[in-house]
């Protein structure tokens, strides 16, 4: 299996993902520079956090009409796997290879913490090494993660379980004080209806090594692992 | 040539977390009465152009495909000859 993680300019969490992957998870890796018109042949592509194109108008609006996001588009509607983290997440939701958007952080702080967030699923490539109900803690670093969408958008993420993870306190209650940006409905990852591209805020490749506090991330990456190939 | 101001605002749907924070700052400084106070975008384009209608066209259309979010935004604009 092959993973690919794009490169914007101003992405600055690629190198932490590159390595989490190689390193940690001891799996193929390499950059693609967002310039590229071609993918190569990968299996699941990463789109990481940072401030692509410093982060002008809105979150990765301009991101995304970059020249391999094409591509990206096409690899996915094929169910290609994608996973968009943070800034990563902005440009999904700005394509729309996921519905809704981001506002500013409801307390307009950039929130750089720890948090615990719940595994409302765990029948998706991403989250398949994790039991249901599992509470992560994981660290979001962030100035636009206020999660919004509409009313009948956010009755069809609750029925179709397009809703992953949402932020808890560290004993798993979903509510305002365990919400640290003030997305809606405490949201905090979700995916697409065919399964296959996902979005959160918090940062797995930040969590992926005891030495850095939480190995939790690195069930995503082992998920991702084991969907792609379940001998490992 | 043609000058075009742009508005963007949030939609009224959605909360305005810095409109908000300055309302309570004006508050602070003695401004009573104020009803809602929200925070929008202006961006101004100068066009080569003389066809207000074209313009209008290509305007909302740079609008829907970049300039605003329509989940969570609403656009106007005016458009002036200089």
């Amino acid at each position: 299996m092959k993973f690919g993680v794009v490169v914007f300019p101003g992405s600055n969490c690629d190198r932490d993902c590159f390595y989490t992957v190689k390193n940690v998870l001891k799996q193929p890796v390499k950059y693609i520079w967002h310039k590229q018109t071609k993918l190569d042949d990968i299996d699941c592509a990463i789109l990481p956090g940072g401030f692509s194109y410093g982060d002008y108008l809105r979150t990765g609006a301009i991101a995304r009409f970059s020249p391999l996001m094409k591509q990206i588009y096409r690899f996915a509607q094929k169910g290609g796997l994608v996973i968009g983290i943070c800034n990563g997440f902005q440009i999904l939701l700005e394509a729309g290879l996921l519905p809704g958007a981001m506002l500013r952080n409801k307390n307009l702080h950039f929130i750089c913490k720890y948090v615990y967030i719940k595994t409302e699923t765990n029948k998706t490539p991403f989250t398949n090494f994790c039991s249901r109900n599992q509470i992560l803690k994981i660290p979001i670093a962030h100035n636009e993660g206020n999660y919004y969408i509409d009313k009948s958008g956010l009755k069809t993420l609750e029925e179709n379980r397009q809703i992953v993870f949402r932020y808890c306190s560290q004993d798993g209650a979903v509510n305002n004080q365990s919400n640290p940006n003030g997305a809606l409905a405490n949201i905090a990852g979700i995916i697409n209806k065919n399964g296959n591209v996902l979005g959160m805020m918090p940062h797995p490749e930040r969590s992926s090594e005891k030495i850095l506090g939480s190995e939790d991330g690195f069930l995503i990456f082992k998920s991702i692992a084991a969907w792609l190939n379940p001998k490992i | 040539m043609l000058n075009v101001e742009i508005y963007i605002t949030l939609k009224k749907t959605v909360s305005d977390p810095q409109g908000l924070t300055i309302k309570h700052a004006l508050e602070s400084l003695g401004y009573q009465n104020l009803q809602e106070v929200r925070v929008g975008k202006l961006v101004t384009i100068t066009l080569n152009s003389e066809d207000k209608k074209k313009a209008k066209q290509k305007i909302n259309e740079m609008c829907r495909k970049l300039l605003a979010n329509l989940i969570i935004e609403d656009y106007s604009f005016r458009i002036k000859e200089v």
